[in-house]
């Protein structure tokens, strides 16, 4: 019996039990639906993640203080980094396109009668700019003469504009940081909102050392960490062999010392990160894999069900010549025709369920932008999936009916 | 050389703790173009015996010969070509599927034989369905047709593939008188004007009578090949346990 003929008898049979058929599509497309729906929300993830370390900068490696002895008692993240191992690294390692200390601190801004509590106020050096691959929108940078002299001169991000200056240009007008006044030299381009829906242009960057002397009052001549650039992507772990290098060198670490610093590749981190997004999706689809089971177990025994009910009608195809493949093939096709309709309505229903969930994702947490992904491959394996589902749990029910003796099957009532 | 040929078939059905021989032992030879009858009480193994010729069934021992071709030793796939190609089967009980239109019903056998284009599949069952009379009735379902009607879309089925021999295991036994004569009718014709070989299983003595040669079982054995009906009537009226 030709291809078509036999979809065609599928469908009929199917057709008239069609109650039947639609409650056993549901367990599939529940399956397929759970299925698709995870997947596209995990890929959203994972691109999320990725697409906020592109925006971080590109190539960016983070060196961190890390562990010191102190008679005999480890302290981590201890200060260990200077303003010079930051210099020293920029000037000395030929992967290095640029590199910059970072000193933390938080505080009021006040601009007249207006105040903010910035979300990031950070002292940098004069390349942060080249490190973090951003620009400025309007004014220019501190120099490094600028960090020699402790100015108190700052630079804004976008968010800080409504918030203190409404309609006056911010430029050259004068704010006032625990009672310190900056003046405004420059306007960073917007740069949007973080992975964790965390607004990045809610940002003062001011010189470190004006930060370190005079707001945070810090004694010590350290740093929290120092932040470079390689010089492309591909150069990521030369840069990050070379500042291990200097940096042993420069603390005196010997062979068997433990490092008092830690050198981050941030492409390292994205790639775990982009694991554990894709180890979390691949658990929960094999959860909503189950489902999936679940569907076909049901396909299976409706479909051992018609077997038996229409073992008349088995009898009689056989009768007048049909094989047993011709029965096989027409309970196969016929299960698998349940099975890729679930599967189909699966996909539609759970791409919708995807959108549904990422508009709330983004309802919920302004200025996060989760992604929408709708993967075409992974509709075509979640359908593939669907058709495999159809033929691994209809193959018993329909074997069965090809084996069966045509005399037998004639007489069954 | 016969169009069939069987040699000491027998049939055995083992249940377990009896076994019952519903074909002791058969050896005869059908022609092309006969016209034959069984008859026999109830129980003598008649439908054991179609069953078997209509490749339906397996012997348990002998040899079965169809147009020299041994078909107790061939596979089920084998049968199942013979069944589709070279035999027309109909049953008392119509065995058409039902919630199928009976040109769809016709239509089936050449679905399961060699690759037709379906234009000419349809226009073979509706030339069938004309032949039997029920060009009219053709998308009809079986629950809308008569006893007699279903039973001439059966036929139609049974000869859309142009077999050689026709076997029908009472095929009047589901009709009242007046159907019956048609049907019977339509097979006296087939075989007179299409020369097909047509056998029947019948306790109606007016299908017997019907046809040329009759055979006459009892207890799974052949008592009486006649071509004269009154000498076949006697021996299935003979009761040994009175003799
Ligand atoms: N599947 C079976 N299992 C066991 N015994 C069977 C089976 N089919 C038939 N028989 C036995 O074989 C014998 C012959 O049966 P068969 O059906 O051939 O008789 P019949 O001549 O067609 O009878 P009837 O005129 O009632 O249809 C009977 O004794 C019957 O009980
Ligand atoms: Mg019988």
């Amino acid at each position: 019996m030709s291809f078509f003929d036999t979809v065609r008898i599928a469908l009929r049979a199917l057709l008239k039990n069609k109650m039947r058929a639609v409650l056993t599509i549901i367990g599939v497309v529940i399956g397929i639906a759970a299925v698709t729906t995870i997947v596209s929300i995990g890929q959203g993830a994972s691109q999320l993640v990725s697409g906020e370390f592109e925006a971080l900068g590109t190539n960016v490696v983070l060196v961190l203080p890390g562990q010191t002895r102190r008679g005999g008692v480890r302290q981590s993240g201890a200060p260990t980094l200077t303003a010079a191992d930051s210099d020293a690294i920029g000037r000395d390692c030929p992967a290095v396109l640029a590199s910059s200390p970072i000193v933390g601190t938080a505080g009021q801004i006040i601009y007249g009668n207006e105040n903010w509590n910035p979300k990031e106020m950070q002292g940098v050096g004069a390349d942060y700019l080249v490190v973090r691959n951003w620009e400025l929108e309007a004014g220019g940078f501190f120099s490094n003469t600028d960090i020699d002299s402790n100015a108190k001169v700052c630079v804004i991000g976008q968010t800080l504009i409504p918030k203190l200056f409404r309609t006056i240009n911010p430029l050259d007008e004068t704010v006032r940081v625990n009672n310190v006044p900056f003046r405004v030299i420059g306007i960073l381009k917007k740069k949007g909102a973080n992975m964790v829906g965390d607004d990045q242009d809610d940002v003062v960057l001011m010189p470190h050392t004006t930060v370190r002397k005079r707001i945070n009052g810090s004694p010590l001549d350290t740093v929290h960490a120092i932040m470079v650039s390689a010089r492309s992507t591909d150069q990521m772990g030369k840069a990050t062999k070379e500042i291990e290098t200097l940096m042993y060198e420069r603390h005196d670490v010997g062979p068997t010392d433990e490092a008092d610093f830690s050198v981050q590749d941030t492409t390292e981190i994205a790639a775990t990160l982009g694991i554990i997004t894709g180890t979390l999706t691949l658990m929960l689809s094999a959860i909503a894999g189950i489902s999936l089971l679940v569907g076909g177990v049901g396909i299976m025994n409706i479909m051992l069900v018609s077997v038996t009910e229409r073992t008349r009608e088995i009898g009689i195809r056989m009768a007048i010549g049909a094989r047993g493949k011709d029965i096989l093939r027409q309970f196969l096709i016929e299960s698998v025709v349940l099975s890729c309709i679930g599967g189909a309505i699966g996909i539609a229903l759970g791409t919708l369920a995807s959108m549904g969930a990422t508009m709330l994702i983004n309802a919920y947490k302004p200025g996060t932008d989760w992604p929408m992904v709708v993967s075409i491959p992974a509709a075509l394996i979640a359908m593939g999936f669907a058709a495999s589902v159809g033929v691994f749990f209809g193959y018993y029910p329909a074997r069965r009916a090809s084996k069966l003796d045509p005399i037998d099957a004639l007489r069954y009532e | 050389m016969a169009l069939i040929e069987l040699n000491d078939v027998r049939r055995v059905y083992d249940l377990g703790e009896v076994k019952v021989h519903a074909l002791r032992t058969v050896t005869r030879k059908v022609e092309l173009g006969e016209y034959v009858a069984l008859i026999g009480a109830s129980g003598s193994g008649k439908s054991t015996l179609m069953n078997t010729l209509g490749c339906l069934d397996r012997p348990t021992h002998g040899s079965y010969l169809l147009d020299g071709e041994e078909v107790v030793t061939m596979n089920r796939d084998q049968r199942a070509k013979i069944r589709n190609k070279q035999l027309g089967f109909v049953f008392q009980s119509f065995n058409l599927l039902n919630r199928t239109s009976a040109l769809e019903n016709v239509e089936l056998p050449l679905m399961y034989g060699t690759k037709i284009p379906a234009r000419e599949r349809r226009d073979r069952a509706m030339e069938m369905l004309g032949k039997v009379g029920l060009a009219d009735r053709y998308h009809h379902h079986p629950s809308q047709l008569s006893g007699g009607q279903q039973q001439r879309v059966a036929i139609a089925r049974a000869l859309v593939n142009q077999p050689s021999i026709l076997m029908g295991d009472e095929p009047t036994g589901n009709l009242d008188s007046k159907t019956s004569r048609e049907v019977i009718e339509l097979f006296r014709e087939l075989n007179e004007e299409q020369q097909i070989t047509v056998i029947l299983v019948t306790h109606d003595q007016n299908v017997a009578r019907n046809a040329k040669r009759t055979i006459v079982l009892r207890d799974g054995e052949v008592v009486e090949d006649t071509e004269d009906f009154l000498l076949a009537k006697a021996a299935l009226e003979y009761d040994p346990m009175l003799a």
